[in-house]
């Protein structure tokens, strides 16, 4: 989902760009009033685990494979503003570094997967436990449920961003179907990859795993 | 090119990108200039072109949205072969492919000549928040060390034995992962642990920064101002 | 005023947060620029015990004083005063080495210590000087060997001078020449040490006096070489000297 240069035009992309920075800009308020001064090391070492997370292919069917994006498997694991922030480092670093994703796109990019869908996907995950009312099973279901929509829900968002500015001659409602389709079927590996692996995490250091000690509140 | 200071490049290639996303694919030749551009800036900086542009690409839904462009219906129609194609869907997808390549090639040379350190520097320069570059900074210390790590246990999967078929054999890869995320999470803890016995608390001493002259501004701006230059020829020629 | 660096730790205890006893009742007193081996088995609170030596664990019960503080957690002053007094080198280099280039992560400690930049590039570079690895002063720490980095981790250290330095397994995973080239900058050094290690022959030789640690008590502390003539003792304690060493 690392959208390449041209796809959206600028005043788009700058606009998302502005609400990426709001989004970047809270999380590191929030990440630093939980973590402290350990916001750094700690969420340096997550983005790193992102980074090479999504590395390991996990082979599908006839020599295909495919990756995990981990921005909702973050998100139970460590919170969604340090998630968010992993997620966001993550990203630029591969714009920059790495030639992936357009860098005119970096904020439409970062807006999409690390503010949108890690947010997205945690408040899900925390909705669906509260309605298990925190049963056993409860947060691996509700990490499959979270991991699932934050992909097609990020999807979702780049279609909404092609209707505001895209450039080129394919309907949106056509984008976003397309886009919705494949992004439901890539959502399912994402809910299997995320609940497998919070439960071998949840099976060694459960103390790690952010999601488990957090209730909903409720927030508006 | 190597030696321009990270947030210059990044500025200069942001800016480059700007004047090349907002120009109407109608005027061809000042894209034709666009690349003369790219690959004046490619002979400078003595990259290895080919090497780089293996990793370079654009991702497959990208791809696909482009192609299938011409296909759609609607305004004029032109015919190639047994093909019957839309002029306003292949302008379209032609657009796409050519700024996307263009992106592609830019952020290729950016992250070729850029070490992660100048790039850290340049970060610092622009005044990204503190917590961000630190953040940053760690990722790159340590994605080496994680790495090593990884390949480790996947040396140690497969000297046991170990295939991967398919999605039976996924529980082996998030059991790695999860492991991964307890090795990276400690690695955090113990790394934190190290810099509070050296006096941290809380402030990175800044990243020691590179002198950034004019001269290094006068360079970096060339780019985007030759990308000017071809725009508004393009505009006077063209329109 | 002059300072007058010691250890002195009195019926220590500690709990890990899971519960995990580590330390049970450790008493101990350590003059000034003594040098100490702390000796013990995999698992026996070494390097736990290490960590309550300049603050980052807190007793769960006892006291610790370093030189003329007591160690507070709630004293922020003091804890600070105390990091600069006492240097730890970790286990893991790269756990130690966490900035983009060996000389960032030297100047690391001087610079949070508060020290003009002309003091800091000095007792940087005499740092790296001490350890031979100024002129690797640009590299980064993942382009360098494991027995380089763990030099320059034990001269991130020796550039906040610190008054008592301890070392957490210092010799493991080093070459022969780098372990002999560590132990030389070691004696050269005019400070109090407290080396933890398994490496028998290593304590012999840099520390006249030596400790085991066992389940979290110290059940000896002796001169090193009776201690390493003791082989009952060392047997009980899962110790071991190489074979053919014989003192
Ligand atoms: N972070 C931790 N949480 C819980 N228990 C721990 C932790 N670190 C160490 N321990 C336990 O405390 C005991 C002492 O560990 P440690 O001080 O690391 O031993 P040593 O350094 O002598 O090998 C061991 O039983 C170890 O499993
Ligand atoms: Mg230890």
């Amino acid at each position: 989902m690392h959208i390449p240069d041209g796809f959206i035009n600028i005043p788009t992309a700058a606009g998302a760009a502005a609400l990426a920075l709001t989004g970047v800009g809270y999380s590191v308020k929030k990440a630093k009033g939980e973590l402290d001064e350990k916001a750094a090391p700690l969420i340096g070492l997550v983005s790193v685990f992102v980074f090479a997370g999504q590395m390991i292919n996990f082979p599908v069917a006839a020599g295909t494979s495919g990756h995990l994006l981990g921005g909702a498997l973050a998100a139970v694991l460590v919170g969604p503003y340090a998630a968010s922030l992993a997620l966001t480092v993550v990203l630029a670093i591969q714009a920059l570094l790495f030639a992936d994703g357009g860098l005119t796109a970096l904020g439409l990019n970062v807006f999409n997967m690390s503010i949108f869908g890690v947010w997205s996907g945690y408040a899900i995950f925390l909705l669906v436990r509260k309605t298990l009312r925190y049963s056993n099973s409860a947060l691996l279901i509700g990490s499959a449920v979270g991991a699932f929509a934050s992909v097609p829900l990020a999807a979702t968002s780049f279609s909404i961003q092609y209707a505001i500015g895209g450039e080129g001659t394919f309907a949106p409602s056509t984008v976003f179907t397309a886009m919705f389709g494949t992004h439901l079927l890539i959502g399912i590996g994402e809910a299997i990859i995320t609940t497998l692996t919070v439960g071998a995490v949840l099976k060694t250091r459960p103390d790690l795993v952010y999601g488990k000690n957090k209730r909903a509140k409720v927030t508006s | 090119m190597h030696d321009l200071p990270g947030h210059v490049k990044l500025l200069a290639f942001l800016a480059f990108m700007v004047i090349v996303v907002c120009t109407p694919i109608t005027r061809w030749p000042t894209f034709v200039g666009y690349f003369l551009i790219i690959v004046l800036v490619l002979t400078l900086s003595k990259l290895p072109a080919l090497t780089l542009a293996k990793r370079a690409t654009i991702e497959f839904p990208f791809l696909i949205f482009a192609i299938l462009m011409p296909f759609t219906a609607g305004g004029d129609e032109f015919e190639i072969g047994p093909l019957e194609l839309s002029r306003e869907g292949s302008i379209a997808g032609l657009n796409l492919i050519t700024k996307a390549t263009l992106g592609v090639a830019c952020s290729m040379i950016l992250a070729a000549s850029t070490t992660s350190h100048s790039l850290l520097a340049g970060f610092v320069r622009i005044k990204t928040p503190s917590l961000f570059v630190q953040i940053a900074a760690f990722m790159i210390r340590y994605l080496n060390v994680i790495n090593d790590q990884m390949t480790r246990m996947k040396v140690a999967r497969e000297s046991r034995g170990f295939v991967a078929t398919g999605p039976r054999s996924w529980p082996i890869f998030t059991s790695t992962l999860g492991a991964l995320f307890i090795r990276s999470y400690e690695r955090g803890e113990r790394v934190h642990l190290a810099m509070l016995s050296r006096g941290y608390s809380g402030a990175l001493s800044s990243l020691a920064t590179e002198r950034v002259s004019r001269k290094h501004w006068i360079y970096g701006a060339l780019f985007p101002l030759f990308a000017l230059i071809s725009f508004l020829l393009g505009m006077v020629l063209f329109s | 005023m002059t300072i007058k660096p010691s250890v002195q730790i009195s019926n220590l205890h500690y709990a890990y947060p899971d519960g995990n006893k580590a330390l049970n009742g450790v008493n101990l007193t350590i003059a000034s620029k003594e040098r100490v081996a702390l000796l013990g088995p995999n698992g026996a609170g070494k390097t736990t015990l290490v960590m309550h030596l300049n603050g980052i664990l807190s007793p769960t019960s006892g006291a610790i004083s370093i030189a003329d503080f007591t160690l507070d957690s709630s004293n922020k002053e003091i804890t600070k005063k105390v990091r600069e007094l006492v240097g730890i080198v970790f286990q893991d280099p790269d756990d130690q080495l966490f900035m983009p280039t060996v000389f960032e992560d030297v100047a690391f400690g001087p610079t949070n210590m508060g020290l003009t930049e002309g003091e800091i590039e000095e007792r940087s570079v005499h740092a790296l000087e001490l350890v031979g690895m100024l002129s690797l002063k640009d590299r980064a720490p993942h382009h360098l060997s494991f027995g380089q980095r763990r030099r320059v981790a034990v001269a991130t250290v020796l550039a906040m001078e610190p008054e008592i330095l301890i070392l957490d397994e210092p010799s493991s995973n080093l070459d022969p020449a780098s372990r002999r080239e560590l132990s030389e900058i070691l004696l050269d050094l005019d400070v109090t040490i407290l080396m933890v290690t398994h490496d028998l022959p290593y304590a012999f030789e840099i520390c006249e006096r030596s400790l085991i640690l066992n389940q979290g008590q110290i059940v000896a502390d002796d001169s090193t070489t009776s201690i390493l003539r003791n082989s009952d003792l060392l047997t009980a304690n899962r110790l071991e000297l190489p074979r053919g060493f014989a003192i």
